[in-house]
């Protein structure tokens, strides 16, 4: 016979069973009854996409990378006071619209790595759900708030400071 | 005349009578509402007791909105059902498809009327008692055929499954119905061997006469049948309920919902409703056939449940049965399912064998006891039974290996 049942495996598995029984019984189900309690997310979880607006420079490279095209970028050129006394007015790009569609977001994070003035961070937040779809289209004002929610950045490893 | 048709029946002590008045009927009319209702209700709890307990061996929490504890999901599903469309597929058979449901519903519920639910069988009593001043027994029939009625019943019920597969003209369905009916007939036969050890043991068909001659726990025919009956009663009764690890018949990965794929509603509601009350029904007759029913568990010559007073054996009866439903949900919570081949295996190379062999041994057991005085011709009659039982393993075996040989001489037939 080819297949003959393998008792101590059954018996095994019946055992785990029951185990898992007890201890559901003794500590209580795994499950977070989701809307009465809520869950802490981890602190690097991907939940939403937060903006550092003051860090943003409307350099549209987060926008070119988005596989999803859902970030849209409108911006002006703009004197801004000069550096030292007596320099000349520098010329800054100022941004007017930063909008994440999360309708069509896909949490790859590729905007928040190719950022390359640190303006973009991942936030735990998950709680943003819309009634409509077309409300999930966010400004910068919005994706500001956000910041808040933003974790400390941890701790450079020995050695990784800049020199 | 009357006493006549009353004999013939003989189902019940309380139809032995010339005054059928009003006091019988209306017992008999509340034992099979009783029954009625117990059925219903049994099956919804039951179906609310799996998810739980299965919820809880994988660490979740289960339904817990509807009613204390989510007891009310099961009516709430329900109602859910009856409010759905009830489609008829176009290639169906039409009559055929809206009779097989009843066809798997309605032996269920006759199954019950054969369950000795309770009364008192200790020292010998018959397990009688006396209602309004009427004698009756605590189970709708005593037919002397009880056994056989539920063989019977439960093989009617393998042609609502076979009918509805085939009347839906769909091929899934089909062939969840074809594996059903090979499935179902293969394990028959080692459920009615493993049954024929009790009866030779019990000698006897009725179903309060094998409660009563279980008195006493070494007098249970699970210890008296030797154990291995009910293991294999056990196993081919998890088959014939096509359970988890033998719900071949629903494999969803496979055949889409199985038998019941193209059926919906209220329809689809009555083959769930059969599927779980058959689960209660059949573990009610294993608790009659080897635990001894409303037989007590006495501890140093006292009934354990002695404090129930009249209701102990009834107690008795649902506590031996939950700890079957239990059993059935655990097995469902952890064994995978079979495949097919493996099913086959097991069933005719394993189970019929093994309790053939175990039902000829103690046949031979029992003609010895009844022939002979005293020890050694039992011990004699055993060693020969056991020296039979190898020989023919070694045959089996022999011819097993042979079969394989040409099998592979000749290649895979299909």
């Amino acid at each position: 016979m080819p297949s003959k049942p393998k008792v101590p495996g059954l018996i095994k598995g019946l055992g785990v069973t029951m185990s898992t029984m007890f201890r559901t019984l003794k500590d209580g189900a795994n499950t977070v009854q989701y809307p009465h309690e809520k869950e802490t997310p981890p602190t690097r979880a991907r939940g939403v996409i937060a903006l550092h607006e003051d860090n943003c420079t409307a350099c549209m490279l987060c926008s070119r990378s988005c596989p999803d095209w859902c970030i849209y970028i409108e911006g002006h050129k703009q004197l801004a006071p000069p550096r030292r006394a007596g320099g000349k007015p520098r010329q800054v790009n100022h941004l007017d619209r930063f909008d994440i569609d999360y309708a069509l977001c896909m949490y790859c994070g590729i905007c928040v790595d190719v950022c390359p003035f640190d303006a973009l961070f991942w936030s735990p937040e998950y709680e943003y759900s819309e009634p409509r779809i077309a409300d999930l289209l966010h400004d910068k004002t919005k994706l500001g708030e956000w910041m808040e929610t933003v974790p400390e950045a941890p701790e450079l490893e020995v050695g990784a400071q800049k020199k | 005349m009357n006493l006549m048709v009353a004999s013939l029946l003989a189902v019940d002590p309380l139809l032995d009578t010339d005054k059928w008045w009003w006091k019988v009927l209306a017992i008999v009319a509340a034992k099979v509402l009783a029954i009625f209702v117990i059925g219903l209700i049994g099956t919804m709890l039951m179906v609310w007791f799996e998810r739980k307990i299965v919820s809880g061996m994988q660490n979740r929490i289960g339904p817990n909105k509807a009613g204390p504890f989510g007891i009310l999901q099961t009516l709430a599903d329900g109602m859910k059902l009856f409010f759905k469309e009830d489609l008829l597929p176009d290639k169906a058979d039409k009559w055929v498809f809206r009779v097989a449901p009843f066809l798997a519903f309605v032996p269920a519920f006759l199954l019950w009327s054969v369950i000795p639910l309770g009364g008192d069988f200790t020292d010998g009593k018959d397990g009688t008692v006396t209602w309004f001043g009427e004698t009756t027994r605590v189970q709708l029939i005593d037919p002397p055929v009880g056994i056989l009625i539920v063989l019977a019943l439960s093989s009617i019920g393998v042609y609502g499954i076979m009918l509805a597969g085939w009347a839906s003209g769909s091929k899934y369905p089909l062939l969840g119905s074809v594996r059903a009916t090979a499935q179902m007939i293969s394990y028959e036969a080692a459920l009615g061997l493993s049954l024929g050890a009790v009866l030779l043991m019990s000698g006897t068909l009725s179903t309060s006469g094998i409660v009563g001659g279980q008195d006493g726990i070494g007098n249970w025919n699970i210890v008296a049948t030797g154990f291995i009956p009910f293991v294999i009663f056990m196993i081919a009764m998890t088959a014939e309920l096509s359970r988890p690890p033998f719900d071949l018949v629903e494999a969803e990965q496979e055949l889409v919902g199985g038998f019941n794929t193209e059926y919906s509603s209220i329809r689809f509601g009555l083959f769930f409703l059969a599927e779980f009350m058959n689960v209660i029904t059949m573990s009610a007759i294993i608790v009659t056939l080897f635990l001894g029913g409303p037989q007590p568990l006495t501890l140093g010559g006292v009934d354990m449940l002695g404090f129930a007073g009249p209701f102990g054996g009834t107690l008795w009866v649902i506590l031996k049965t939950l700890a079957f439903l239990y059993t059935y949900v655990w097995f469902r919570a952890t064994l995978p399912r079979l495949r097919y081949d493996q099913l086959m295996d097991f069933g005719w190379k394993l189970l019929i064998p093994a309790a053939l062999g175990w039902f000829l041994v103690l046949a031979a057991l029992q003609m010895t006891r009844d022939k002979y005085d005293g020890l050694g011709p039992v011990l004699l009659a055993a060693a020969l039974g056991v020296a039979v039982l190898f020989v023919a393993y070694l045959l089996f075996n022999a011819a097993l290996v042979v079969s394989k040989r040409n099998r592979e001489r000749e290649g895979v037939a299909y």
